[in-house]
C-alpha cells in the first residue's frame, strides 16, 4: 500500500448525501478480477449517456475537475455495500483522498485498506469547500495528513480527522503515513493466534 | 463479573489480541467465501506467498453471477466472459488454497447466506465472516456475523482473524405480536422507514421482545438480513428453542454428546438481563403492515395502505432533494397509491426471502390464481436444498401452473449479475433487499415487499393489500 503523507490538488465537488456504492461501481463492473482498472467505470451511470459520451451535466465531468485527486461530498458517503471495489474505483481514477462530514461504516474501513484518505470535517467547513470546489472549478487544497490540516494556501484552513474516535484516528493516521497493510499488521503476532487456536482445542 | 450483552459475550469470547486504540485481533470461526469479492483476495495471497491458514474453517460456493435457468445438463456455457473468469478464479483458487467449493452444479450450491444455516454450519456463538453486505443473515442464530471488503477476506484467509474496532450497541424491542399478513420482512422495512438507512450506523442490533421470539429462524434471518439496510453492521437474535430446534441433526451442526454440550454452552449467550445497550428502540408490532418502497433506497417505505409520499412532505432540504430524486427515477407521481402502482416484473428470491418458509407464503397466495398478463414473474429459491424440499412438497407445481417461472438457485435479479435483469424502465415487487438505482439492471425500478406481496402483486398487477386476501 502507497504511504500518504500530503497533496496538492483540484477538489472535485459532488454535493450530495449518501452517495451510495451501487452509484459509485454499478455492480455489472464488479466482474474484473484483479484490483485495478475500475476508474473508467466509476459513477458510471451518473457519468455517461447511452452511447458512453460523457455527460456535460454530471459533476465530475466539469472543466476544472479534471485531474482532481480530491472528492468533496455530503454525509453518508460510500453507503450501501461492502462491495470494495467503491474504493478501487476511485483510486483507481485518481482520487487519494475523499473529504465528507461522515462516511459509511464498511466504506470507511475500506478505504484504511486502501490508502484512499477519508477527511472528516465538520458540517461548517464541508459547506465552505463544497462552495469554492463548485465556484471556483480548479480550486487546489492541500491535505496535510502529518499536520492534520486542510489549506489552501489563500486564507482557508481547517482540522481534520480521518475517523471520529480519537484512537482510531490515530491509528488510522499511522497506518496511512507508513503504508501498512492489515495483514502484516496481525501476522506481526502469530504467536498469540496459535496459542488461541490451542486453548480452544482443549 | 458485570451484566453483558450477546455482543459483548461473543466479542469477549473471540479476543485473540488487544492493545489500547488498535482494533481488537478477533478469532472467526466460519468464514465463506464466493466468487465476486475473493479473486483478489487470492491474488494478494498468491503476491506475497500466503496460505490460507484454517481450509477447514472455510468454503466457498458460487452464487451471485450463476445462471438461474435449468442447469441440470451440467453444461452451461456463460455468456458473459467476466462471470465465466470469476467462476473460473473460484474454482482454481479453491483448488490450489485447498478450500471446500460448491460449484453451481453441486447438490449444495446457493446464495452463500443460505446454505451456511441450512447445512448447520452457521451456530449460535460464532464469529462468521463473509464478502458480502448481507453476512448479518447469521445473527439470527446468535452469532457475530460480519460483511467485510475484499482485503479483509484476505486478511481472514491468511491469519483466520478479523481485526475490528468495538461496535456500539443497540437493541431493537419488538413488543407485542404482528398483526396476521405482516411478516419478518415488513417489520425490518417498518423499522428502517422509522429509523432512516443510516439509522444503525456503527451499532450491532440485537432484535429482542415478543414478536421476535415468535419469528421461525427463517423470519429471523429475514430481519437480520436487513440489518445492514439500516446502517448495521451486526443484526442479532439470541438463541432459543426455535434456533436448536432448527439445527438439531443437520449436516455441520454438533451430534450426540457434543449436541447436549452445545446448547448448554448456547443457552448461556443470552444477554443477561441487566445488559445495558449504548441505544434501546421500541417498537410496537401492532403497528406493523405490510410495507412497498417507493423510492431509491430500502428507507423509503411506506405500509400498502398509504400513497407515494410528496418531497414536500419532508423536514429537511437534502431529504426533499433525495425524494425528489427518487421520484423522477422511480417514474411515479407523488401521492399515486401504492395500490395504484402497475408493474412489469415480480422477483420471489434473494438470501432476504428465498427460503422453504417463503416460498411456502408466495406460493399459498400464488395457489389457483394466475400471474397477471403483463406481468413476468420468477420465483428463485435460495439453495438447491430449497429447490428440492420446495419441489418435494409441490411447491413449483403451484407456482408453474400460476403461470410462474420457477428456476434453479443463486442471487439472480437481487443484484442482476446473471442474465436475471430489468430492462430499462421495467418496474419490479422484489423481496429482495436493495432497491438502489439500478441495482436489478440499468434504470429498473424497485420496490421491496415480502413474498406474500410480491406474489399478489404478480396476480394482481399492480401492488394489493395482501391482508385483503387472507
Ligand atoms: S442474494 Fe443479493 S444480497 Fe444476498 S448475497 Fe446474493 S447478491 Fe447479496
Amino acid at each position: 500500500m502507497e504511504a500518504f503523507n500530503k497533496i496538492t490538488s483540484a477538489v472535485a465537488a459532488l454535493d450530495r448525501v449518501n452517495v451510495d456504492t451501487d452509484q459509485i461501481i454499478p455492480a455489472q463492473y464488479l466482474k474484473l478480477i484483479t484490483k485495478t482498472g475500475f476508474g473508467p467505470y466509476l459513477f458510471d451511470s451518473w457519468r455517461y449517456g447511452p452511447d458512453r459520451a460523457p455527460k456535460p451535466d454530471f459533476e465530475l465531468n466539469r472543466p476544472g475537475y479534471e485531474n482532481a485527486r480530491i472528492l468533496v461530498s455530503g454525509r453518508n458517503f460510500g453507503s450501501g455495500s461492502s462491495r470494495e471495489h467503491a474504493v478501487w474505483a476511485l483510486v483507481d481514477y485518481g482520487f487519494r483522498v475523499v473529504i465528507a462530514p461522515k462516511f459509511a461504516d464498511i466504506f470507511h474501513k475500506n478505504c484504511f485498506e486502501n490508502g484512499l484518505v477519508p477527511v472528516i470535517v465538520s458540517d461548517d467547513v464541508l459547506e465552505q469547500i463544497m462552495i469554492r470546489a463548485k465556484e471556483q472549478p480548479g480550486w487546489a487544497l492541500t491535505v496535510d495528513l502529518e499536520a492534520e490540516r486542510l489549506d489552501d494556501g489563500a486564507g482557508f484552513s481547517a482540522p481534520f480527522v480521518v475517523h471520529e474516535d480519537p484512537e482510531t484516528h490515530a491509528f488510522r493516521r499511522y497506518t496511512l503515513l507508513n503504508g501498512l497493510d492489515e495483514i502484516g499488521l496481525t501476522l506481526r503476532h502469530e504467536a498469540d493466534i496459535a496459542r488461541f487456536e490451542a486453548a480452544r482445542s482443549r | 463479573m458485570a451484566p453483558r450483552t450477546m455482543f459483548q459475550k461473543i466479542w469477549d469470547a473471540h479476543v485473540v489480541r488487544q492493545e489500547p486504540g488498535q482494533p481488537a485481533t478477533l478469532y472467526v470461526d466460519l468464514h465463506l467465501v464466493h466468487e465476486v469479492t475473493s479473486p483478489q483476495a487470492f491474488d494478494g495471497l498468491r503476491l506475497n506467498n500466503r496460505k490460507v491458514r484454517r481450509t477447514d474453517l472455510t468454503i466457498a460456493v458460487a452464487d451471485h453471477n450463476v445462471p438461474t435457468d435449468d442447469r441440470s445438463g451440467g453444461n452451461v456455457v456463460l455468456e458473459d466472459a467476466v462471470s465465466a473468469a470469476q467462476l473460473d478464479a473460484l474454482a482454481r483458487n479453491t483448488a490450489e488454497f485447498d478450500i471446500e467449493y460448491y460449484d453451481m452444479y453441486s447438490p449444495n450450491q446457493g446464495i452463500v447466506h443460505v446454505i451456511a444455516p441450512e447445512q448447520g454450519r452457521t451456530q449460535p456463538g460464532m464469529i462468521v465472516v463473509c464478502g458480502d453486505s448481507h453476512t448479518s443473515t447469521h445473527g439470527a442464530f446468535g452469532a457475530i456475523a460480519m460483511p467485510i471488503g475484499t482485503s479483509q477476506v484476505e486478511h481472514v484467509l491468511a491469519t483466520q482473524c478479523l481485526s475490528q474496532s468495538p461496535l456500539k450497541t443497540m437493541e431493537i424491542r419488538v413488543e407485542g405480536a404482528l398483526p396476521t399478513g405482516v411478516s419478518a420482512k415488513d417489520l425490518i422495512l417498518g423499522v428502517i422507514a422509522r429509523i432512516g438507512v443510516d439509522g444503525a450506523q456503527g451499532y450491532a442490533v440485537e432484535y429482542t421482545g415478543e414478536a421476535i421470539r415468535s419469528l421461525s429462524m427463517e423470519g429471523r434471518m429475514t430481519l437480520c438480513n436487513m440489518s445492514i439496510e439500516a446502517g448495521a453492521r451486526v443484526g442479532m437474535v439470541a438463541p432459543d428453542e426455535t434456533t436448536f430446534a432448527y439445527l438439531k441433526g443437520r449436516p455441520h451442526a454438533p451430534q450426540g454428546d457434543e449436541w447436549d454440550a452445545a446448547v448448554e454452552r448456547w443457552r448461556q449467550l443470552p444477554s443477561d438481563p441487566d445488559a445495558e445497550y449504548d441505544s434501546v428502540l421500541i417498537i410496537d408490532a401492532a403497528e406493523m403492515a405490510p410495507y412497498v418502497t417507493w423510492g431509491t433506497n430500502p428507507g423509503m417505505a411506506v405500509p400498502v395502505t398509504d400513497a407515494v409520499p410528496s418531497p414536500s412532505d419532508f423536514a429537511e432540504q437534502q431529504d426533499r432533494d433525495a425524494a425528489s430524486r427518487a421520484l423522477e427515477y422511480m417514474g411515479l407521481e407523488a401521492r399515486t397509491p401504492i395500490t395504484g402502482i402497475a408493474l412489469d416484473r415480480v422477483f420471489i428470491g434473494s438470501c432476504t426471502n428465498s427460503r422453504l418458509e417463503d416460498l411456502r407464503a408466495a406460493a399459498a397466495v400464488a395457489k389457483g390464481r394466475r400471474v397477471h398478463p403483463d406481468v413476468y414473474a420468477m420465483v428463485v429459491p435460495g439453495s438447491t436444498q430449497t429447490k428440492l424440499l420446495a419441489e418435494a412438497e409441490g411447491l413449483d407445481a403451484v407456482f408453474r401452473e400460476a403461470g410462474f417461472d420457477w428456476r434453479e438457485a443463486g442471487c439472480s435479479m437481487c443484484l442482476g449479475m446473471n442474465p436475471d435483469v430489468l430492462q430499462p424502465g421495467e418496474r419490479c415487487a422484489s423481496t429482495s433487499n436493495r432497491n438502489f438505482e439500478g441495482r436489478q439492471g440499468k434504470g429498473g425500478r424497485t420496490h421491496l415487499v415480502s413474498p406474500a406481496m410480491a406474489a399478489a402483486a404478480a396476480v394482481a398487477g399492480r401492488f394489493v393489500d395482501v391482508r385483503e386476501w387472507e
